[in-house]
């Protein structure tokens, strides 16, 4: 059973949506025991990064600490990725997972707009779990943020934006993606379909 | 590379498709959730989902339309047309939307951006402005384009997204359903002037209709709806053609 984490920040029904077509077994959950308890978890992220504050609140991050420390793979989406970084810019008060090194800043103000949203292409950085079997050279990803993690030892795929950042990310059992697999066509349901597939 | 996006939209009444001419005369374009799906097989990048009955009534059958359509659909899938409280928003985002638009309720009261940003993110949010041109300006109209506002259509662009509005779907009532090209003057000039996208709406015909609204139009989505129903050019083709137009596409679709 995969746990799909709610913490009350939007909408979550795209999510279970992609995993029900993929045909996995999710569960939407505020509830730590069900969370320590799943096969893996996912943290969809849409809004605001301080909404993650919200997470303590429930008591799920001592519970996603331990799971992630047991081995269970977790996948970050968007402020969900943004959340396994020390913090972000966006709510300085809130600290995130702190798994991954840094902290997640807003792309500068200059001729782009922000949010960055809409189809951009991903550079696959190398052997990657998550973009196994996804074949094109630059495959293109569904994003919406005005916040982003630069690239890092754990970088998978980077995007470019004005700023060259971080668009997926993947260390042990923790993956984390900048963009919506959910709303990125084939690409993204190949995504979720080799997080669903990963052994656990 | 960020590239422009090819929207479909489905106006719809009933669960069916209805397309008119400057928001009347309609015609039956097929089901909501087939036709969504067939656009998504051929390439399109975003669907929008506009209903135009918006009456209370329909409030179940609308909501069931968006339900069957998000379960096909793997692409972002905005809806709107008769949001007026944040509990509308919240039905439509759990029946599947990613994004919601709303018109004549922002325009009545700007605070329900505000709050529908601060609840949903403004990723969710889009606000949808229907404009009459005349005479060098552009005049914001409500209530499916039958009632003036008086409000200026680059100030309450302005004002919607500093409320927090993540987009703009911007139709020109002119040139809707007229096939005649996209307003390129007026989305240009609401384009430049905000720092959130603009989706241009209105008068899609042909290839060039696109080319000129991304190039000319400064538009970061183009929004089209009776030339994709009728099949008469496939999101696919039309993409091609932008392509070769030199404009940033996603691409394999």
């Amino acid at each position: 059973m995969i746990a799909i984490l709610d913490y009350r920040a939007g909408n979550l029904a795209s999510v279970k949506n992609a995993f029900d077509a993929l045909g996995a077994q999710t569960v939407v959950t505020s509830d730590p025991i069900v969370a320590r308890a799943a096969k893996k978890i996912v943290l969809p992220g849409v809004g605001h990064f301080a909404a993650t504050a919200t997470l303590e609140d429930l008591g799920l991050t001592e519970g996603i600490r331990d799971a992630i420390r047991g081995g269970v793979p977790f996948l970050g989406i968007c402020v969900g990725m943004q959340w396994l970084f020390e913090g972000s810019d966006e709510a300085p008060g809130v600290a995130g997972l702190g798994a991954l090194a840094g902290s997640c800043r807003r792309f500068p103000q200059n001729a782009l707009k922000c949010p960055h949203v809409g189809w951009n292409s991903l550079e696959v950085r190398e052997a990657s779990r998550l973009f196994r079997g996804v074949t094109e050279p630059s495959p293109f990803a569904y994003f919406t943020h005005s916040f982003y993690a630069d690239a890092t030892p754990a970088t998978t795929a980077t995007t470019e934006y004005g700023v060259r950042f971080s668009a997926a990310v993947e260390t042990d059992n923790i993956f984390g993606v900048q963009f919506h697999p959910e709303k990125s066509g084939s690409v993204g349901l190949q995504v979720l379909r080799n997080f669903v597939e990963l052994p656990c | 590379m960020l590239t422009r996006r090819i929207i479909a939209c489905l106006d719809v009444d009933g669960g069916r498709v209805v397309k008119g001419t400057r928001f009347v005369d309609l015609r039956d374009a097929g089901d909501c959730a087939e036709l969504a799906a067939r656009h998504q097989a051929d390439g399109i990048d975003e669907i929008v989902l506009l209903d135009i009955s918006a009456t209370r009534a329909n409030r179940g059958t609308l909501l069931e339309s968006v339900r069957r359509t998000a379960r096909e659909l793997f692409i972002p899938f905005m809806v709107g047309g008769g949001i007026r409280r944040w509990e509308d928003a919240a039905a439509a985002l759990d029946a599947g939307a990613d994004k919601i638009s709303i018109n004549s309720a922002a325009v009545q009261r700007p605070e329900l951006l505000t709050e529908l940003a601060s609840r949903f993110g403004s990723q969710a949010v889009v606000v949808a402005i229907d404009a009459m041109s005349g005479n060098g300006t552009a005049e914001v109209a409500i209530a499916g384009g039958t009632t003036r506002t008086g409000k200026d259509v680059l100030t309450w662009a302005l004002e919607a997204e500093s409320r927090g509005a993540g987009e703009i779907l911007l139709t020109s009532m002119a040139q809707d359903g007229t096939r005649d090209g996209f307003d390129c003057e007026l989305t240009k000039r609401v384009s430049t002037a905000v720092s959130i996208p603009v989706i241009a709406s209105g008068g899609a015909g042909k290839a060039e209709d696109f080319v000129a609204v991304f190039n000319e139009g400064a538009a970061d989505a183009a929004l089209a709806a009776s030339i994709f129903h009728s099949g008469e050019i496939t999101p696919r083709a039309l993409k091609q053609h932008l392509r070769a137009a030199g404009t940033a596409m996603r691409w394999p679709c």
